[in-house]
């Protein structure tokens, strides 16, 4: 094949694996071979170094001869984390290892950034990695709010190789074998009761230097386009009125009347307003994107919802009465998962308070805004040139 | 649905601001209201008329109520003292560029709201309405009366009926006044109680655009304020507390831009959910025009409580805007019974 069209490829690829006959793996195998997996990727890395914007035409074609699909939600953190840092950063013998089994999702794949010490705060972290003679890490240290952990192959690291120097400077970047004997990984329950995360323990964990992303002491930087990726993914598709938990809510108001009463229904319409008020904010936004005149708006997007969804999931527990002193189960288990429709309003109510803490803290989120999008000046930083190992912890 | 500004709409803007800054800067705005002076005629002129803002509702001009909007946005921006609202905005949604021209018009309806109180007999109107906007530089008064029709006064005639009395209003750049008929000669316009329903939402939905530059306008010369203004050794905008709260109301401000382009759009469009949009822009941009200039004051501190300092003027029209036309309450209970959400 040397045509590099996508469409034509996408129609040769049907021809040759039919969905209905082939099995799922070897499918998705010769979609990734066929460089219909990331059509804007490189040829022989999962694309046809073709623009971005076909892989919508790829995407709905497969769809339509009833293709199976490589299961993004369940390998998010893979695609979205993982891969376009590997691209960026990893060498050719790293991408060709990593990147297929990473697609198809053979291997799933985990982020081990944060850590006890280290949230919002993530340039403080302790984890240390020291390099033998012999040419391999040593990595000791705890990470945390690890999703995946437990299914996951590979992990993407960042440790610090140098305590000497100021805290962004010396930490290196590592693809982590989540088999080696020294990963222990512990499910973290949440007030939930569930277990979406994990802790993970690390000690005597070794990493060859050929598993290292970007060079030594460079790891601040190479975790940046981790982390870009993962904000990038702002709501794409437009959300019909009253879709998400305003929807919930309301048709609880509506089939339930016995439950109304009109300080509630002062306060359901308010967050009526708000959630309009952000659904339409939104929808600017992707106008705003599709006129190629990206605004500040995106920054406030999480902020403005995690705000809403606490607001709401409290008032709906409110709104319930006895029903809402109630829990529908309180049973360890392990979403792969957040499923906020599937549960019960108390639920809803004690999830939807991560909101404001993971991917960014509604506080940093804050200070984002206020600095970069408003230009005020920023808090005097008293550990910029400190070394790490003089700071306070 | 339309959310984003067209290049038109923005070299409108720019000519709106342009006459604004040089004709109506802020110490001009206060020095006029403290002298009791009313609205500027000369500005009101340039901008109805030689710039045309006030025949934007022309339908041979081909303009919409997108751009009146935008043109309420900068009149928010620079809490101008022009006549708009009733003008070039309620009564001529009332009445029909045709009839209302380039004379100054405005329809004669209590500010906070109300049903008419106005009758008719013998093709004279007799009654008395109070606190409506833009009553005193009027010629032509737009009046709805009881059983829904609507009626045109025009005052020139030197028995015309009408006695219009000022009121000391809490928002010093749009003074209210007391309209009294007695007997005096209409013109029936319709009898269709829709129109009048129609101005109204149009009013509202427009008034959120107003509410919107006043807004604007006080997170900006906060922010400005903020960036220079020094206490304990360093910018009093590096402080983590007030940049939280800045960035709250940059949020609201944000929310409120998406609000009240989505009622103007849907206006001008005729949507199917006008009226949905229109509740919702109105209840939450008068009460984001109301925080800000609340902040604004707040967080310049001595000088922000001051007259001298201009925030008192944005903070006076975004408390009446928040009354006007309806309050933020009175336009959720209108929601609740737009989108099934019953008491």
């Amino acid at each position: 094949m040397t045509d590099l069209d996508p469409t034509a490829r996408t129609r040769e690829l049907l021809a040759a694996f039919p969905p209905s006959e082939v099995d799922r793996l070897d499918f998705l195998r010769a979609r990734f071979d066929a460089g219909l997996a990331w059509v804007h990727f490189p040829v022989g890395l999962g694309g046809l170094g073709a623009p971005r914007a076909l892989q919508a035409v790829v995407t709905a074609e497969l769809a339509a001869a009833g293709a199976p699909d490589n299961d993004p939600r369940r390998i998010g953190i893979g695609l979205g984390m993982a891969a376009p840092t590997i691209l960026r950063y990893g060498t050719a013998e790293q991408q060709r290892r990593w990147l297929r089994p990473l697609w198809t999702g053979e291997e799933v794949w985990c982020q081990l950034f944060s850590e006890p010490g280290a949230g919002s705060d993530l340039a403080a972290l302790a984890t240390r990695a020291v390099l033998d003679a012999d040419g391999v890490w040593t990595v000791d240290g705890q990470k945390v709010w690890t999703s995946s952990a437990h299914t996951a192959r590979w992990a993407i690291l960042i440790a610090r190789t140098d305590p000497t120097v100021p805290k962004h400077q010396g930490i290196t970047y590592f693809v982590c074998d989540m088999t080696d004997p020294g990963v222990e990984v512990r499910p973290l329950r949440q007030i939930t009761g569930e277990a979406e995360f994990n802790e993970v323990f690390l000690t005597g964990v070794r990493i060859p230097d050929t598993d290292r992303l970007g060079a030594v002491g460079e790891g601040w930087r190479v975790a940046q386009t981790t982390l870009n990726n993962e904000r990038v993914a702002i709501g794409g598709q437009a959300v019909p009125r009253e879709g998400g938990l305003i929807g919930m809510v309301a048709e609880t108001w509506r089939t339930r009347p016995e439950l109304r009463t009109p300080e509630l229904h002062q306060r359901l319409l308010q967050h009526w307003v708000d959630a309009e008020v952000l659904r339409l904010t939104g929808e600017r936004l992707r106008q705003q994107l599709a006129a190629g005149q990206p605004g500040p708006e995106g920054a406030g997007g999480k902020l403005g919802f995690a705000r809403l969804a606490q607001q709401l999931t409290g008032f709906e527990v409110e709104l319930l009465g006895e029903e809402g002193l109630g829990y529908d189960d309180w049973t360890l288990r392990r979403p792969e998962l957040v499923d906020f429709n599937g549960r019960e309003a108390g639920y809803r109510y004690l999830r939807a308070k991560g909101n404001s803490i993971e991917g960014g803290t509604s506080e940093i989120l804050r200070n984002i805004i206020a600095e970069r999008v408003l230009g005020l000046p920023p808090e005097p930083r008293t550990d910029k040139d400190v070394p790490w190992k003089e700071l306070s912890r | 649905m339309n959310l984003l500004y067209s290049e038109i709409e923005e070299e409108l803007r720019a000519s709106v601001r342009d006459l604004l800054r040089d004709r109506s800067p802020q110490d001009v705005v206060l020095a006029r209201v403290s002298a009791g002076l009313g609205y500027d005629p000369a500005l009101w002129r340039a901008l109805a008329v030689d710039l045309g803002a006030a025949g934007l509702q022309d339908p041979a001009v081909g303009g919409t109520l997108r751009e009146v909007a935008v043109v309420m946005e900068e009149l928010g921006r620079s809490v101008a003292p022009t006549p708009f609202l009733g003008s070039a905005v309620l009564a001529t949604a009332a009445l029909g560029w045709e009839r209302v021209g380039e004379r100054t018009a405005t329809l004669v309806v209590p500010f906070s709201g109300g049903a008419p109180s106005v009758r008719a007999a013998g093709g004279r109107l007799s009654g008395r309405v109070t606190s409506v906007a833009d009553a005193l530089s009027a010629d032509l008064l737009v009046v709805p009366v009881v059983g829904g029709s609507l009626w045109v006064v025009e005052r020139a005639s030197v028995d015309s009926g009408v006695t219009v009395t000022p009121r000391t209003s809490l928002d010093l750049t749009r003074p209210l006044a007391d309209v009294e008929f007695e007997g005096a000669p209409g013109q029936l316009v319709t009898e269709d109680p829709a129109v009048l329903d129609r101005a109204l939402l149009t009013g509202a939905g427009l008034l959120a655009s107003e509410q919107l530059g006043i807004a604007e306008w006080c997170l900006a010369s906060t922010v400005e304020y903020l960036r220079e203004r020094r206490q304990f050794n360093r910018p009093v905008g590096s402080f983590q507390a007030l940049k939280h709260r800045l960035a709250d109301l940059w949020l609201e401000v944000v929310g409120a831009r998406a609000a009240a382009r989505a009622a103007a759009d849907a206006l001008a469009t005729g949507a199917a959910d006008t009226e949905i949009l229109v509740a919702v822009a109105a209840s939450h941009c008068g009460t984001v025009a109301v925080r800000a200039a609340e902040e604004c004051v707040q967080l310049h501190g001595g000088i922000g409580m001051t007259w001298e300092h201009p925030a008192h003027l944005y903070l006076k029209r975004a408390k009446a805007d928040q009354l006007a036309l309806g309050t933020p309450g009175r336009h959720r209970a209108r929601l609740a019974e737009l989108v099934d959400l019953p008491a």
